[in-house]
């Protein structure tokens, strides 16, 4: 596939976040998908469509607030061949049409990709009707759909060609704010399923997603003073997990860290622990995620404070977890 | 005419035989009988004259989606009389592996549009399958039946709501009006007596029939509309099954062999 891209290109986008940069995608990406539909639920703005809903008017349904209708007619929609994006709010792009999700994109396999726009915490200042944390979860539960979780903007691009391409029902997650951290300075391939290695180390591995894997990155380098040398794997599709790379961890390393937005029940660190549960030595395994709580809203960072997921907090749990064993 | 008609009437007393036959092989695993005796002669017509299933091939064919899946043996045993289905395969129903569950399972092969049983979901597909008609210039017609207790269900008047914002003048939906849902009548459990006037309030093209009499079937439904089409078809629960008429305890039950013979012989009469 040719790439409207290069590497400037990512600089910028992390400026924008993950949703603007998608909907600005969706207009290079439909000239490759001339069959494409995007369907969305009374979201343009926040998804970042507006132009492309003025632009691409065939290619482009609004179903208004209504996502069970929503999955209904894209997977309508997809039974008679097109390729298909729905995406509104991830709690309403999930949990609110979840049984659809299940009988359509799950039961008939019929092939849909669903964008759940700001999900995890960065809608903190709305409260948690509009918070996500517990989409993973759920979507994980349904056989024949696979999760992908993008750390930044150029990510979300790559995830979401790759997802349109893809032989199955894909749900991208995109978190975090605008002036988002810029996680990839140089082009890369994507691969759904195949883990990222974005630092290498030999005593800790750091397993986590989304843009919260910025704060990982810092706690890192900051143990890394310490003399601790830490690796940190960006697993951007949770499923189907990169088992192979996460056996080659089991195997490898004193420690593993999950650092996940999302609650820790039936998400990353679930996911791997059940990954390593039939294994007879295995390393520990710190979750570090949303402790199965609504906390008071706030501001994504003060949120991220609250529930201990900043770069300070995972290098505090980690260094008082290495003290003590 | 006339000879239309007695196509029609030999198709759908086969149906209702196909009903009871398919009840029996049920056994104690039991049927949903009077929701699907309910709608034998609507999706009769439908068939018989509307689908088109087999003369047109895959892609010209009209859709069908059995929103009310639980009638699913009104389904198979039109296709049996298509020959999509095997009439051997009636004694599977519900067994293990079998094609033919208690609720649809998508099978283009054999007919199933989709899986249904999950009420509410059909008529989103339906409309899904209509825009994307639209979108490709294409004359397929979309047909969806709901049933009157299934319209219980939110997301049925989010689906009503948006066919009328996208002008799908390609949909026909009806709806089954036995008068009864599983566990009372519609004025017991959720009364929804004004049920034409909510689609109509809702910029439907309306019309209200006898759902029994073949020629008003017909005739609402070769009507051309401008606007998605609802069809409110007033039905018996259990209509043709003396025994089950208007009898809520067939919703979902057994059939014994003397009341399926019985029932066969009414029907042949």
């Amino acid at each position: 596939m040719n790439k409207f891209y290069n590497t400037n290109s990512f600089k910028l986008w992390s400026k924008l976040g993950q949703r603007a940069v998608f909907g600005l995608g969706m207009l290079e990406i439909i000239k490759k998908h001339k069959d494409l539909i995007v369907v969305t639920a009374d979201v343009s703005t926040s998804a970042g469509l507006d132009r492309f809903r003025k632009n691409f008017k065939d290619n482009y349904v609004d179903v208004g607030i209504a996502e069970q209708n929503m999955i209904g007619i894209a997977a309508g929609m997809a039974s008679e061949g097109h390729k298909v994006i729905t995406t509104t709010f991830s709690p309403f792009q999930t949990l609110r049409c979840s049984e659809q999700i299940k009988v359509m994109l799950g039961y008939m396999k019929i092939k849909v990709v669903m964008v759940g726009l700001a999900s995890g915490l960065v809608l903190g200042p709305l409260g948690f009707t509009h918070c996500s944390i517990e989409d993973i979860s759920l979507l994980r539960s349904i056989p024949n759909i696979s999760i992908v979780c993008p750390s930044d903007p150029t990510e979300v691009i790559k995830a979401t060609e790759a997802s349109i391409n893809y032989d199955r029902s894909v749900y991208i997650r995109l978190t975090g704010s605008s002036n988002t951290r810029q996680i990839y300075a140089e082009d890369y391939d994507f691969k759904i399923g195949e883990s990222i290695t974005l630092k290498n180390g030999t005593d800790i591995s750091i397993i986590s997603n989304g843009s919260i894997i910025a704060e990982c990155l810092d706690t890192a380098n900051f143990l890394e003073t310490k003399g601790i040398s830490v690796e940190v794997i960006n697993m951007h599709t949770i499923k189907p997990l990169d088992k192979k790379k996460l056996n080659e961890i089991f195997l490898n390393k004193k420690l593993i860290v999950s650092v996940e937005e999302h609650n820790v029940i039936g998400g990353l660190s679930s996911s791997i622990a059940e990954e390593m549960s039939e294994l007879k030595n295995k390393p520990p395994l710190i979750k570090i995620g949303i402790n199965d709580f609504y906390s008071s809203g706030g501001s994504y960072e003060f949120l991220k404070s609250v529930y201990k997921i900043k770069s300070e907090d995972i290098s505090n749990t980690i260094l008082k977890y290495y003290e003590q064993s | 005419m006339i000879e239309q008609r007695k196509n029609f009437d030999e198709f759908i007393k086969q149906v209702r035989i196909n009903i009871l036959k398919f009840s029996l092989a049920a056994g104690s695993d039991s049927a949903h009988i009077g929701g699907a005796l309910s709608c034998a002669d609507i999706m009769g017509v439908l068939y018989k004259k509307y689908i088109k299933i087999v003369e047109s091939g895959s892609d010209k064919r009209n859709r069908f989606i059995l929103s009310k899946g639980h009638a699913c043996l009104a389904l198979y045993s039109c296709l049996v009389e298509l020959g999509l289905i095997k009439p051997e395969e009636i004694q599977t129903f519900e067994k293990n592996e079998s094609r033919l569950l208690g609720h649809p399972v998508i099978n283009k092969e054999i007919g199933i549009e989709f899986s249904t049983g999950s009420l509410g979901m059909g008529l989103s597909l339906g409309i899904g399958v209509a825009l994307s008609f639209k979108n490709k210039k294409k004359e397929n017609n979309v047909y969806v039946l709901l049933g009157d207790g299934e319209c219980n269900e939110g997301s049925i008047w989010e689906s009503a709501m948006s066919a009328v914002n996208f002008n799908l003048d390609n949909l026909t939906c009806i709806i089954d009006n036995n008068g009864f849902q599983q566990t009372g009548t519609n004025e017991q459990i959720m009364k929804n007596s004004n049920i034409a006037e909510k689609w109509k309030s809702f910029n439907w093209d309306v019309y209200e029939i006898d759902g029994h009499n073949i020629n008003e079937i017909d005739n609402a439904l070769s009507v051309v509309s401008n606007k998605p089409k609802l069809v409110v078809a007033k039905t018996i629960k259990g209509k043709g099954l003396k025994i089950a008429e208007e009898n809520n305890a067939w919703h979902h039950s057994m059939i014994s062999k003397q009341q399926y013979e019985d029932g066969v012989k009414d029907l042949n009469e």
